[in-house]
């Protein structure tokens, strides 16, 4: 049984500026939390065909039965239309703000509406607050507006502050939302729709109790599972190097996309990789509320500044695979302050890190190619590596000053549609690639995953188990394995369990867990409620436009070799139809 | 000799908040509500955290302050609270410099670390250990 607090839902209209609570214990009950009631809550409220710039787009941001209560269950889901796809969007982030939404006493929050003026939201348990946020519109730095806002709210330590920078307010397709300074909601725009609703932030602080049925078996529980998080070999990973621990074993493998995936090895991939980043830049290691593991890893940069000497300037930099993948290898660059300064702007404006490298990866190639010339980039000559440049291009996304910059702030897939070069245009279903190109498994997973990210079915990590084991991915199992897979993820991200600790949270730890809230629930049960879900994300994708048909795939996946040798076109077809068949 | 939680190296605190959990999870409850530890960034994560706990003190303030008697000095060190005699003047929190004195919204009353070092097994990265108090010199 969801308790009191997790069935209560938030809404907040901003154009009224009004704000209501509803039980909602019906959801709760069957979806349990996150993406299942996302989900729903999304079918609800986002009408058909919408613009995603649209007032009635909603925001919502759920939680699980788990959050605040057992480790490791510290994500929040959030939802919406997503202005870079224009359909489905879903993007997940940690930091603190699981926690918080679930101690104000809420399973889920769902923003409408648009502000005629810049506001931010201050959600205090059971109050909410439209505050004026003009002076923070417009802000060069979402370090800096963070900061002000920390600095102007109570909540230290039992809040999350989630907020946007100036990508978000210019309406960026892949603009971010930052929480806690270095988490993200990345992927698919959400930072675009809080500035299209003139939202730049979010607080939301509590320190509710949450209930527990059975109170004898949660302790034991609760340190079995602690045990497996600060013991297990995965778990010890994420911690010492981080998710940064991927380049050099990816790159071994002939998996890590190189220069806009013309290659895939680096030969500088020492360079960027999680061991030299660690011994040369790391300067601390934070984690995310009630997780041990403490994964996000901070890097130092100690800069001069040119015009005086003895003077430094040091800078916190946040990195993880993806980004290193993104602004590294893809843009061919290996000088790590450059890359880190380039990151930090990212950042400073709230754009997501792998939807920039990859489009910039592609300008790189196109100028490259000759398709755009300096006419259009306004003078910038893009090279490969050249974080000089790469940084002034990243302003120029946001500031849009041109046809090709607004092209550019639309990402790859659009820019290639109006310039060309589509066939080295790395984006599946509209969303710019991760960084793994282990396989056809890994290709198949971004086609046919809900929100066409590599953490939906992780394609990447069968290619590289059948890969270890000799084995052949064909079709038939890749579909067999993507559906199982993805669906069982709906019921980690659900609870919501950060997929790190998927193999702790296995399904008869999930049904244990689920008990000692009240829940009954069988595995057979909740291998019938992840494919549900994962069947309505697909209700909601067809009904917005998704075809499987239609789907796009880039030449250039099938040129360059993986470690299970060149790709085919027609077996990449092939899974994907199977995998459809299968849903059904 | 009476144990007390020592705050060993706060650089080396990732801001996890498990013993924040723990602590309320003697109560066998989720959240942060009943914590009487609390762990809150020094200005920003990247400037590591602030672990905020009872020290024990000899003479402990919180104590002198508490007009009816609810906080009352522990011998060696540390206070003892009895919740019964507790008024919810708040006059606790307001002496406590370290801010050590946690108010529990839900029941209107101090939450005080009672010294089990329940929090101390959950802490992954030895910022805390429960040990002797020192004797003053």
């Amino acid at each position: 049984m969801p308790d009191k607090f997790l069935q209560n839902v938030l809404y907040i209209d901003l154009t009224r500026r009004r704000f209501w609570i509803e039980n909602r214990k019906d959801l709760f009950e069957k979806y349990l939390g996150g993406v299942g009631i996302a989900t729903q809550l999304l079918l609800e409220e986002c009408p058909k065909n919408i613009d995603p710039f649209d007032p009635e787009n909603p925001i919502i941001f759920a939680v699980g039965p788990l959050t605040a209560v057992y480790p490791l269950a510290s994500k929040t889901v959030a939802m919406f239309k997503s202005p870079h796809t224009g359909n489905l969007g879903e993007s997940h982030a940690g930091g603190r703000s699981a926690i918080a939404i679930r101690s104000a006493g809420y399973g889920a929050i769902v923003i409408k509406g648009a502000s005629e003026t810049p506001v931010y939201l201050a959600i205090h348990e059971s109050k909410v607050y439209f505050r004026d946020a003009s002076i923070l519109w417009g802000m060069w730095s979402t370090f800096t507006v963070g900061r002000i806002i920390r600095e102007n709210e109570p909540g230290a330590g039992i809040r999350t502050i989630m907020r946007i920078g100036r990508a978000g307010e210019r309406l960026v397709t892949y603009a971010s939302v930052i929480t806690e300074t270095y988490r993200h909601f990345g992927r698919l725009g959400l930072g675009a729709v809080f500035g299209s609703k003139k939202l730049k932030a979010i607080l939301v602080s509590g320190k509710h109790s949450i209930p527990v049925t059975d109170k004898k078996t949660y302790r034991e529980l609760y340190d079995e599972i602690y045990d497996a998080a600060v013991k297990s070999p995965i778990m010890r990973k994420y911690h010492d190097l981080g998710t940064p621990a991927n380049v050099l074993p990816l790159n071994e493998l002939g998996a890590l996309p190189t220069k806009n995936l013309k290659q895939s090895k680096f030969e500088y991939a020492e360079k960027i990789s999680g061991e030299f980043l660690a011994e040369h830049y790391l300067g601390r290691r934070i984690a995310c509320a009630n997780c041990p593991v403490a994964c996000i890893h901070l890097a130092t940069l100690r800069e001069p500044y040119i015009d005086e000497p003895y003077f430094y300037k040091t800078t916190w930099v946040s990195y993880d695979y993806e980004p290193l993948f993104a602004l590294g290898s893809m843009l061919g660059g290996f000088d790590v302050p450059g890359l880190l300064k380039l990151l930090d702007e990212i950042d400073t404006q709230g754009l997501d890190a792998m939807s920039t490298g990859v489009t910039l990866a592609w300008a790189t190639e196109a100028m490259e190619k000759g398709i755009i010339t300096k006419n259009e980039t306004l003078g910038l000559e893009l090279k490969w590596g050249d974080y000089e440049t790469y940084r002034k291009v990243v302003i120029n996304i946001v500031k849009q000053p041109n046809e090709f910059y607004q092209a550019l702030a639309r990402g790859a897939e659009y820019a290639a549609s109006k310039y060309g070069g589509k066939e080295f245009a790395l984006t599946f279903g509209g969303n710019e690639m991760p960084g793994y190109h282990t396989g056809p498994a890994a290709y198949v997973g971004f086609l046919t995953g809900a929100r066409h990210s590599h953490l939906d079915s992780a394609g990447y990590s069968y290619d590289q188990k059948m890969f270890k084991a000799q084995e052949t991915p064909t079709p038939e199992k890749i579909a067999d394995h993507l559906v199982k897979e993805e669906s069982w993820r709906q019921i980690l991200s659900s609870l919501v369990i950060c997929f790190f600790a998927r193999n702790i949270y296995k399904p008869e730890i999930a049904v244990k867990a689920l008990k000692t809230m009240g829940y009954e629930f069988t595995i057979e049960d909740l291998n019938k409620l992840g494919r549900e879900i994962l069947k309505k994300k697909y209700e909601f994708k067809f009904r917005e436009g998704f075809d499987p048909n239609k789907l796009r795939i880039p030449k250039r996946i099938l040129e360059t070799p993986t470690p299970h040798g060149k790709l085919a076109e027609k077996e990449i077809r092939k899974a994907v139809n199977l995998y459809f068949e299968k849903l059904k | 000799m009476a144990k007390r939680l020592a705050v060993i190296d706060t650089e080396r605190c990732v801001g996890c908040q498990m013993c924040m959990f723990a602590c309320a999870r003697r109560y066998s409850v989720g959240g942060l509500g009943k914590s009487a530890i609390h762990v809150k960034s020094a200005g920003g994560v990247e400037r590591g955290f602030v672990v905020v706990v009872c020290r024990a003190c000899p003479d402990p303030p919180c104590a002198k302050v508490c007009p009816t008697q609810a906080i009352v000095p522990r011998k060696n060190g540390g206070v003892l609270v009895k919740l019964d005699k507790c008024i919810g003047c708040k006059l606790c929190v307001e002496v406590c410099l370290i801010g050590a004195v946690i108010w529990d919204e839900e029941t209107n009353k101090p939450r005080i670390c009672t010294y089990c070092g329940y929090c101390a097994n959950y802490c992954p990265h030895g910022v805390l250990k429960f040990q002797e108090i020192e004797e003053a010199t």
